[in-house]
């Protein structure tokens, strides 16, 4: 399998960032490259084998159900680019 | 013309009942101000890592248990990547591949009365995921304003098969599922505060064919009102598209209440692509079997075992059972009423709660955990008709009294206001010859052939008794006194 550069604009629209016409051709080699490898690592026989979902063989700890954390808004709007009436502000955006 | 068949499937996301947040310590009480809730982890701040909360995985159990799901040993969260300013982190922390709860299936009553049938709607799925934070749109300068309090609340997602072929077949799934989530205590089901909401999948196809048709997902009902307005709106609308020669698109619609129609938000063409992966912040869910046990074991009775028990063990009717078991309020009011009035009176007891208590409760807008009249004094007022001590009637009237507080047990109403029923044959044949004596018109006319007239000296006896004689003994005494 390899990415056409469309398919690679595309990935970098989801992705929220903006590539030049050059930089979507290096970057489609680059990828090209990693499915190179991938199609290299699926030749190996995996019947049988476990999807994996992490690289570790341990499972999620869990935390007990209570409120360990206090209101620090003040000290986090503080860094915030805007915020008002308790809200942060950002673009306008409505769907 | 062609005849439609309408396929609905439906998604409902049930805020779980936990203290704190999925995967933070931030409290999830509703109604605090702004971003007053949202600790480092829910504002994505740099470093953070999310630590899963137990209580949500075990509401994610305890529902898996009571819809005969398989509850997965093994499940695995993965991120849904968007953005959108409401979700600090650029993705959703869900489940994909491998959600907790797999399988299952929900039975429910559709329609009243002749026309009730019982459904059975398979489920697909049921898994754990955080919410994302509120956008506000009003004016701020021109900018969105964001409170990420609700971020990262817990929610399940459950998800059906396609399986509803009608908008009251979707709302009895809707209010069903509703009903058992508050049963197992893993939601308030609160769903002006967005407890609960529902998203419909609706499509058509004529009626034999095998496929699908191209559906259409209606976003975030939260009334039952509003499901089956829209699921109504949308088939209607997709009907006359197709018999006006043009095709379905799939989209995302969303539901406008004030003028009862559903408005394309995104087509397929820019629909979102999610791109999940397993989530490497968080390891794979484990939950071993002594857990599931211990859960099982805490689970109470559910509403369909309740419903299967009513109709086995009482003799009620499959929808006497059902309403009956509507909420667990419902149905522990209806077993304590039982408790004091009898096994005998399953009936009465459940025309009591179902009709007269429920019209009062109806008319002052209460709960019937609040209502004035325990089960206990309700039991008392059924025994005392059962005995014969009073009529179905003045039963009435010492229950409004209960309501009002005019006394503390039924016994005590019928004794301080003298209504106890006169069942001495003695003195209703004393009242009858009375009437009798009174009415000779009436006794004319009745032997004359007019059936009326006999229910007019029924009346008369039983003004003369203030209500309180025995109407059978009335019935059978005038009747052989008229005869003879």
């Amino acid at each position: 399998m390899s990415l056409t550069p469309e398919q690679v604009k595309r990935i970098a629209h989801l992705a929220r960032i903006e590539v030049s016409e050059a930089e979507a051709l290096t970057t489609q080699g680059h990828l090209n490259g990693i499915f190179a490898l991938i199609e290299q690592m699926q030749a190996v026989d995996t019947t049988g084998v476990e999807p994996m979902a992490h690289a570790q063989d341990v499972s999620q700890r869990l935390r007990t159900d209570v409120v360990s954390e206090s209101d620090r808004r003040a000290a986090y709007q503080a860094v915030a680019p805007e915020a008002e009436a308790g809200l942060y502000l950002v673009p306008k955006v409505i769907e | 013309m062609t005849q439609w068949e309408v396929v609905i499937g439906i998604e409902t996301h049930a805020q779980l009942a936990t203290v704190s947040k999925i995967f933070s310590g931030a409290s999830t009480a509703f109604g605090a101000a702004p971003n007053t809730q949202a600790c480092a982890v829910d504002l994505a701040l740099p470093g953070v890592l999310p630590v899963l909360n137990r209580q949500a995985v075990e509401c994610a159990i305890r529902f898996g248990l009571a819809i005969g799901a398989q509850v997965a040993p093994k499940s695995v969260f993965a991120r849904k990547n968007y953005f959108y300013p409401d979700l600090p982190k650029g993705y959703q922390i869900s489940q994909f591949e491998l959600p907790v709860v797999q399988g299952g299936a929900l039975t429910v009553q559709v329609g009243s009365g002749d026309k009730a049938y019982e459904k059975t709607i398979t489920l697909t799925r049921a898994h754990l995921e955080e919410d994302a934070g509120k956008s506000l749109h009003e004016d701020f300068h021109g900018k969105s304003g964001i409170d990420l309090n609700r971020a990262g609340t817990p929610l399940l997602e459950i998800v059906t098969e396609p399986d509803m072929r009608s908008s009251d077949e979707a709302v009895a799934y809707a209010r069903a599922l509703h009903a058992l989530v508050q049963w197992i205590g893993i939601c308030d089901g609160n769903m002006q505060e967005g407890s609960f909401r529902c998203d419909a999948n609706v499509s058509v196809r004529p009626r034999g064919q095998a496929e699908f048709g191209t559906r259409r997902e209606i976003k975030n009902l939260n009334s039952f009102r509003f499901l089956k307005e829209a699921i109504d709106y949308e088939v209607q609308w997709q009907i006359n598209e197709i018999e006006e020669g043009r095709k379905i698109q799939q989209a995302t619609v969303l539901f406008d209440p004030d003028t009862g129609a559903t408005r394309t938000m995104r087509t397929k063409e820019d629909a979102h692509d999610y791109r999940y992966f397993p989530d490497p912040d968080l390891l794979p869910l484990v939950i071993d079997e002594s857990w599931i046990d211990r859960v099982r074991g805490e689970l109470p009775e559910l509403p369909q075992q309740m419903r299967e028990r009513f109709c086995a063990e009482l003799g009620l009717s499959a929808y006497d059972a059902a309403t009956l078991t509507a909420s667990q309020d419902i149905a522990a009011y209806y077993e304590a009423t039982l408790a004091v009035a009898g096994l005998a009176n399953a009936k009465p007891c459940a025309n009591w709660v179902m009709v007269d208590l429920a019209a009062r409760l109806n008319k002052e807008g209460r709960e019937i955990a609040a209502a004035p009249v325990s089960p206990q004094q309700l039991g008392g007022l059924i025994q005392r008709i059962a005995d014969g001590t009073i009529s179905n009637n003045i039963a009435k009237k010492v229950f409004e009294a209960l309501w009002s507080g005019e006394g503390a047990t039924a016994d005590e109403v019928i004794e301080k206001q003298g209504l106890r029923q006169i069942t001495d044959s003695g003195a209703i044949e004393a009242l009858v010859d009375e009437v009798l004596a009174a009415n000779a018109a009436n006794v004319a006319e009745y032997r004359a052939g007019k059936e009326k007239a006999f229910n007019a000296l029924v009346g008369q006896v039983m003004k003369a008794a203030k209500g309180k004689a025995n109407p059978q003994q009335v019935n059978e005494l005038l009747k052989r006194k008229l005869a003879g």
